[in-house]
């Protein structure tokens, strides 16, 4: 008979090997990037290949800025990817917490127009949204971009979902009781609860924007967002035999921040995901 | 939003409630005086009435001042595009830049369905969807039940395999690029060196299928992992103890229990896995390294979402891509409600 329950024992060597494996296994692609694009091109075609980081980084980086407008591309991208994060997350807020905490008619049938959109391919629509954008002139600019990414369902739903618990009803009723107007209620009582939430959809919708390709594809012609500027850089390599050290160096560039990002928020990263999949 | 400008002195609707005299706290008694108490009574209760009403409207407008946001944009640069490609793609558009042509009923539907680039797309399409939710499902059940073990330094493996998440769709296919080259990638440069035929990665269909999942699957299944593992945690641990006196194993424990309970998240999944998967669209893009960039030279990986760029976007025939736009989508619901029905089907039995 087991006397030893779930929670005291320990998982053994195997459990930790089988983990270790997927984890080498995720990250050898993108070391694999880092180590290409840091050898020259004669070394990087040579077989067997490089297995440790050469010193040629710094040249490689440099071909990149030579042959895209690397900084501008990224620049472009933060601009778009924090205009959106901010702007859903502002908008998500509020929308969340007047279907979590507010009585009005219509709450639930809306409600559920959100939860529906959300399983809605927008990008199917990409050729209406790219004649819309032509028409109004945005074609080629970052505010066509940004504009479809502005709100979405899927924060609409997540902060309702946290906000729900997040604020207790009685904090609401004690700040009408003291007068405070219902905008006054959503700035003193809802926001800062909202806090933890709104970090990490900014975390999400952030990322989403930065990493997308196919509407800043549809929606730019000499702009460039950083993964277009990606996309360019790969078809300027392609020779006779690609080079792979500039195509490698220039995807490890454009993957640092948002390594960086990783290092400093992947804990809300991993709590946001773990949240949010507990709730919907 | 006239409610922002206002002065939150408005409320008075409490003013009425008992607990509201003027012995209240703070904020209130200095609004008071900033209204000034020179007013004669009837001014007063007046000025009580209006306070009045303006509240009770705060109260009944703030919600849906609040929401407005959210169903205006969304309905400009969301529904109303969607419905619009339902409008284009019954009109003969024909490279005709700015002028609308004639109606065309459901012309260019027949067209789209029976175009053998966009059946091929199709066909691709579920191809790739299926090599890889499948394996990514079973993948990240399974890592996810290790994950749900009593582990040393959780965190970090949790961070862990959600690595490649943090890599764009753009920059992990290049890197597997590099890896899938037909000619000096590393995969067939080994194949070679011991002794195999290489594989032709970017002109083979079904390898090129089997190459673009791989790729899928390396970003997104550490994120439904952690999905997964969100949902394990949640399950009562009471229920492993009692399986564990009723004398069941780890696996027997898994099938059981875990998967049982975890079936609102394993629904969740292949749903959301479904309405991404059907929309593959940067992997076959940039895969290809033909100049047209149309999903390789003979279509063999080009997916659906492709097709309507490629139509749509390069070609302009708006309401081809319109219909194809209108197919897939379709598609993706059916699929959607199918996959509902069966996983609720299957794991009910299993439970």
């Amino acid at each position: 008979m087991r006397t030893r329950t779930r929670f005291s024992d320990r998982p053994g060597f195997l459990v930790y090997g089988l983990l270790g494996a997927f984890v080498i296994g995720s990250a050898l692609p993108l070391y694999w990037s880092f180590v290409i694009g840091s050898h020259t091109k004669g070394e990087a075609d040579n077989f067997p290949p490089p297995i440790l980081p050469g010193g040629h980084f710094l040249e490689n980086a440099q071909r990149v800025l030579d042959t895209v407008d690397f900084w501008q591309a990224m620049l472009n991208s933060i601009i778009v990817s924090t205009v959106c994060a901010v702007s859903v997350v502002f908008f998500s807020t509020l929308a969340g917490y007047a279907f979590a905490k507010l009585k009005f008619r219509g709450s639930n049938a809306l409600m559920a127009f959100v939860v529906l959109t959300m399983a809605v391919p927008v990008q199917l629509a990409m050729v209406p949204l790219f004649i819309l954008m032509r028409d109004y002139g945005l074609l080629d600019t970052l505010a066509a971009v940004a504009l479809p990414t502005l709100v979405t369902a899927f924060g609409v739903f997540f902060m309702r979902q946290y906000l729900l618990d997040a604020v207790p009803d009685e904090l609401i009723e004690a700040a009408r009781v003291d007068g405070c107007t219902q905008i006054r209620t959503f700035w003193t009582v809802a926001l800062p609860a909202a806090r933890p939430a709104a970090a990490i959809l900014f975390l999400f919708t952030f990322m989403q924007v930065w990493t997308d390709y196919m509407w800043p594809l549809v929606a730019l012609q000499k702009t460039e967002t950083l993964q277009i500027a990606l996309d360019r850089l790969a078809l300027t390599g392609q020779g006779q035999t690609t080079d792979y050290a500039l195509v490698l160096a220039g995807t490890a560039m454009a993957t640092i921040p948002l390594l960086l990002l990783f290092v400093l928020a992947g804990r809300q990263l991993v709590a946001g995901i773990m949240q949010g999949a507990v709730k919907g | 939003m006239t409610h922002h400008a206002e002065p939150p002195a408005g409320d008075v609707a409490t003013a009425t409630d008992p607990a509201g005299g003027p012995s209240s706290p703070g904020g209130r008694d200095r609004r008071t005086r900033a209204a000034g108490s020179s007013t004669t009574p009837a001014a007063e209760t007046r000025r009580l009435i209006r306070r009045q009403r303006r509240s009770r409207w705060d109260l009944k407008l703030s919600p849906y001042l609040y929401i407005s946001p959210f169903f205006i944009l969304f309905g400009l640069l969301g529904l109303y595009p969607l419905l619009y490609t339902g409008y284009l793609a019954f009109f003969d558009w024909n490279r005709a830049y700015y002028v609308r042509g004639d109606f065309v009923g459901l012309d260019n539907f027949r067209f789209v369905l029976t175009d053998p680039v966009f059946i091929k797309s199709l066909v691709n399409t579920f191809s790739i969807f299926l090599m890889s939710s499948v394996p990514q499902v079973i993948l990240a059940v399974s890592i996810a039940a290790l994950l749900d073990r009593n582990l040393r330094a959780k965190t970090f493996w949790r961070m862990s395999v959600l690595l490649p998440f943090v890599v764009a769709p753009t920059a992990a296919v290049l890197i597997f690029g590099s890896l899938f080259a037909d000619q000096y990638g590393l995969i067939n440069q080994f194949l070679e060196s011991i002794g195999l035929q290489p594989i032709l990665w970017h002109v083979d269909r079904w390898w090129s299928h089997l190459a673009i999942s791989g790729m899928v699957n390396w970003r997104w299944t550490g994120y439904n992992t952690l999905i997964f593992l969100a949902a394990m945690q949640a399950v009562p641990r009471e229920l492993y103890e009692s399986a564990a006196i009723d004398g069941a194993g780890r696996v027997r424990q898994f099938l059981s229990v875990t998967l049982p309970m975890i079936r609102p998240t394993m629904i969740f999944v292949i749903i959301t896995s479904t309405i991404g998967g059907l929309q593959i669209f940067t992997e076959p893009r940039l895969f290809d390294n033909t100049p047209n960039r149309e999903g390789g030279p003979d279509h063999q990986y080009m997916t659906s979402t492709l097709y309507i760029y490629v139509k749509g976007i390069e070609d302009q025939f708006y309401g081809r891509a319109s219909a194809a736009a209108w197919v897939l989508f379709l598609i993706i619901v059916g699929i959607a409600i199918l996959n509902f029905a069966i996983t609720r089907l299957l794991t009910r039995r299993s439970a």
